[in-house]
C-alpha cells in the first residue's frame, strides 16, 4: 500500500544516507577544525522570534496554533535562529563567536517545480568579526568545504548587498520606485530593467545605463576598475569595500576561485555589505550563498557584526555525484 | 538563505554554449537572427529529424518555446530564446532575461463574440466572467491587477472555439495577426501586453561562463541593429 507523503518532502534509504553521512562528516570536520562548534535549535520556535529577525522576507511559510494558543513557526533558515541564540546564551561572551550547524529548514514550495519543503543546510556563522577579515575568514572556511565535499571546481560569487539601494537613492529614486527596480535587479530580467527604469522621472539614460551596465559586470578584480568608470558615491563605497574584502581574501590566499560580480542581489532583508553565492560547473542551480548581515544581531538586542554561508547538502551531493568522473580521471 | 530551493538540474561545462531554440512560429526568426551573427543554420532547416545540431561555436537544440524556461533553468540549456508570453506565464522560472530580440511581435488580448454583450453581463450580474485561455497564470494576474473577478478555464487546443458553444464569455490569447479571431468573428476588447522574442541565459552559466554568455548577447544586439 502506497502511503503519501507531503509534496515537497522525501525519504532518504540507506545508499543514500550513507553517501549524505559522510559528506555531512566531511563538512563538520572542516568545520570543527576552524574552530566552529556545532550547534543544535529547535525546528518550530515563536513565530515573534523568527520575525524579528526579517519578518518582510523570510516569514515562515508554516505557521501554527500550539495547544495553549501560541503561534509557532517552522524556521526557513538557520540564520536567525542561531542570532537568537547568541543573544540569549551567549549574552556575556567574549567575540567572536563560531558556530556551525548542519539541520533541516522549512519554505513555501510552488507546485509542480520539483521544489523541496524541507531541506538540510550545511553551514556556519562567525559572529563579532568585523568586515573584510570576518568575511574572509567565511570564504576560507567556505573553499576548504567545497574542497571537502571534492568540488573543488566550485566558483564563490562577491558581491556588495547596498549597492544598488544607494545608487537608486543617489538618483533620487525611493519608495515604490525603488523596490520596483531592486525586483528587477534580483529577478536579472534586463528587459524589465530598461523598461522600468526609462518610465522613472527624474533618472537620465546615462544613469539608467550606468545601472544596466554594473549589473553585468562580473569577473576578476580589474571589473572593480571598470565600476569605478562608471562614477557614483555609491558605486565608490561598494567597490572600495569590495576591494578590501578582496585584499583580505588575497592575503589569505583564498581569492583564486572568488568571481567578484556586481551584479549580485541577494533577497533575504538582513544583509548589508558583501553578499556570497556558490556555484559549481556540473549544477544548473547555485549551491547555496551568504554574506554580512551587521545589523542582524541588533534586532535581538546584541550590536555585533556578523558573516556565514549556508550550503544545500543535497544540491552539494548531486554536484559532488557529476563531479566525480572527472575526479577519478584526473588521479 | 535566499536561494529558492528548486529540483536539481545539470548544468555543463564543457564545450560550446548549449542554445535552445524554440520551434514553431519564432523558428525562422530565431534562425535568420543566427544567420545574422555568422551562426550556420542550414542543417537546422534542413529535412532532418534530429533534435541537436552541433554549429560552429554553438549547440543549438531544437524544442517546444514553453520548455525553453525549463531546460534553461535547469541548466541542460545554457542559453536559450522564447516568447515574453512564455516567460509571462512561467515567471516562476529562474531564468535571467539578457535581450529582448524584438522579433515575434504579437499581443496578449482579451477578446469576446462581435457584438456581443455577454463579458459585461456576467460581470454586472453574476459578479465574474468565465475566460478560456492557454495562458492561465498571465490571465488571472491580469484581471487580478484590474480588480475584476473572473473564472479562468484553461485549454489546451484552439482557445477560439470557447466562446462560440458557450464554455466562456470571452477568452485571452495571443494574437499577431488578428485573421484567427476575425474568421471566428471575434474581436479584440483589451490589449493585455505586447510580446517579442527573448533572449535567456541560466543563471550558473551566465556567471561561470560570463565571456561567452556576454560575448553572444553583443553579437545577437548588433546582429539586430543591422
Amino acid at each position: 500500500m502506497i502511503h503519501p507523503i507531503p509534496p515537497g518532502t522525501r525519504d532518504v534509504l540507506p545508499d543514500e544516507m550513507r553517501e549524505l553521512r559522510r559528506l555531512h562528516l566531511a563538512m563538520i570536520e572542516v568545520f570543527e577544525s576552524r574552530g566552529y562548534g556545532e550547534v543544535s535549535t529547535p525546528a518550530i520556535e515563536y513565530d515573534e522570534v523568527l520575525a524579528r529577525g526579517d519578518g518582510r522576507t523570510a516569514a515562515s511559510a508554516y505557521r501554527f496554533f500550539d495547544e495553549r494558543g501560541d503561534l509557532l513557526a517552522l524556521r526557513s533558515d538557520m540564520t536567525v535562529p542561531i542570532a537568537r541564540l547568541v543573544a540569549s546564551r551567549y549574552a556575556g561572551a567574549e567575540p567572536p563567536l563560531r558556530l556551525c550547524y548542519l539541520a533541516n529548514a522549512f519554505r513555501a514550495v510552488r507546485p509542480q517545480r520539483g521544489q523541496m519543503r524541507e531541506f538540510a543546510q550545511a553551514g556556519v556563522e562567525l559572529i563579532g568579526a568585523p568586515a573584510p577579515d570576518g568575511t574572509a575568514e567565511v570564504v576560507e572556511v567556505l573553499e576548504a568545504t567545497l574542497d571537502a565535499a571534492g568540488l573543488n571546481r566550485a566558483v564563490i560569487g562577491l558581491g556588495d548587498a547596498d549597492l544598488y539601494r544607494q545608487l537608486l537613492t543617489e538618483f533620487g529614486i525611493e519608495g515604490e520606485a525603488r523596490d520596483a527596480v531592486l525586483g528587477r535587479l534580483a529577478a536579472h530580467d534586463l528587459v524589465g530593467l530598461e523598461v522600468e527604469l526609462a518610465e522613472l522621472d527624474g533618472i537620465g539614460d546615462e544613469q539608467a545605463a550606468t545601472c544596466i551596465a554594473l549589473s553585468q559586470l562580473r569577473g576578476g578584480k580589474e571589473v572593480l576598475d571598470e565600476a569605478r568608470s562608471l562614477g557614483g558615491a555609491a558605486v565608490e563605497r561598494a567597490t572600495a569595500r569590495l576591494g578590501e574584502t578582496f585584499e583580505a581574501l588575497v592575503a589569505r590566499g583564498v581569492a583564486d576561485r572568488v568571481q567578484i560580480d556586481l551584479g549580485l542581489l541577494r533577497d533575504l532583508g538582513y544583509y548589508s555589505g558583501a553578499i556570497l553565492e556558490v556555484y559549481d560547473p556540473a549544477l544548473g542551480h547555485v549551491l547555496g550563498g551568504g554574506g554580512r548581515y551587521d545589523e542582524l544581531l541588533k534586532r535581538f538586542g546584541v550590536d555585533l557584526p556578523a558573516a556565514g554561508f549556508a550550503l544545500y547538502l543535497e544540491r552539494v551531493h548531486v554536484a559532488q555525484m557529476e563531479e566525480e568522473p572527472r575526479a577519478g580521471g584526473e588521479s | 538563505m535566499s536561494v529558492e530551493v528548486a529540483g536539481m538540474g545539470h548544468a555543463r561545462d564543457e564545450g560550446p554554449l548549449r542554445l535552445a531554440v524554440p520551434r514553431g512560429a519564432l523558428l525562422g526568426e530565431t534562425l535568420g537572427a543566427l544567420d545574422a551573427i555568422g551562426i550556420d543554420t542550414s542543417e537546422v532547416r534542413g529535412e532532418s529529424r534530429s533534435l541537436i545540431f552541433e554549429t560552429e561555436g554553438l549547440t543549438l537544440v531544437t524544442m517546444r518555446p514553453s520548455d525553453v524556461p525549463t531546460y534553461v533553468e535547469a541548466g541542460a540549456a545554457d542559453v536559450g530564446i522564447t516568447g515574453k508570453d512564455v516567460l509571462l506565464e512561467q515567471h516562476d522560472r529562474v531564468v535571467y532575461e539578457l535581450l529582448d530580440l524584438g522579433f515575434g511581435r504579437c499581443r496578449m488580448v482579451l477578446a469576446g463574440r462581435k457584438g456581443d454583450e455577454r463579458m459585461g453581463e456576467s460581470q454586472r450580474r453574476l459578479g465574474m466572467m468565465r475566460i478560456a485561455t492557454k495562458y492561465p497564470r498571465t490571465a488571472e494576474r491580469h484581471f487580478e491587477q484590474t480588480g475584476r473577478q473572473v473564472e479562468v478555464i484553461e485549454v489546451k487546443g484552439s482557445v477560439e472555439l470557447a466562446p462560440l458553444i458557450g464554455l466562456a464569455d470571452g477568452i485571452v490569447d495571443l494574437v499577431a495577426t488578428g485573421r484567427t479571431l476575425e474568421e471566428n468573428d471575434l474581436e479584440v476588447r483589451e490589449e493585455i501586453l505586447e510580446c517579442t522574442a527573448r533572449f535567456v541565459a541560466n543563471r550558473v552559466a551566465h556567471k561561470l561562463r560570463a565571456r561567452e554568455v556576454d560575448g553572444l548577447t553583443a553579437k545577437l544586439r548588433e546582429g539586430l541593429a543591422r
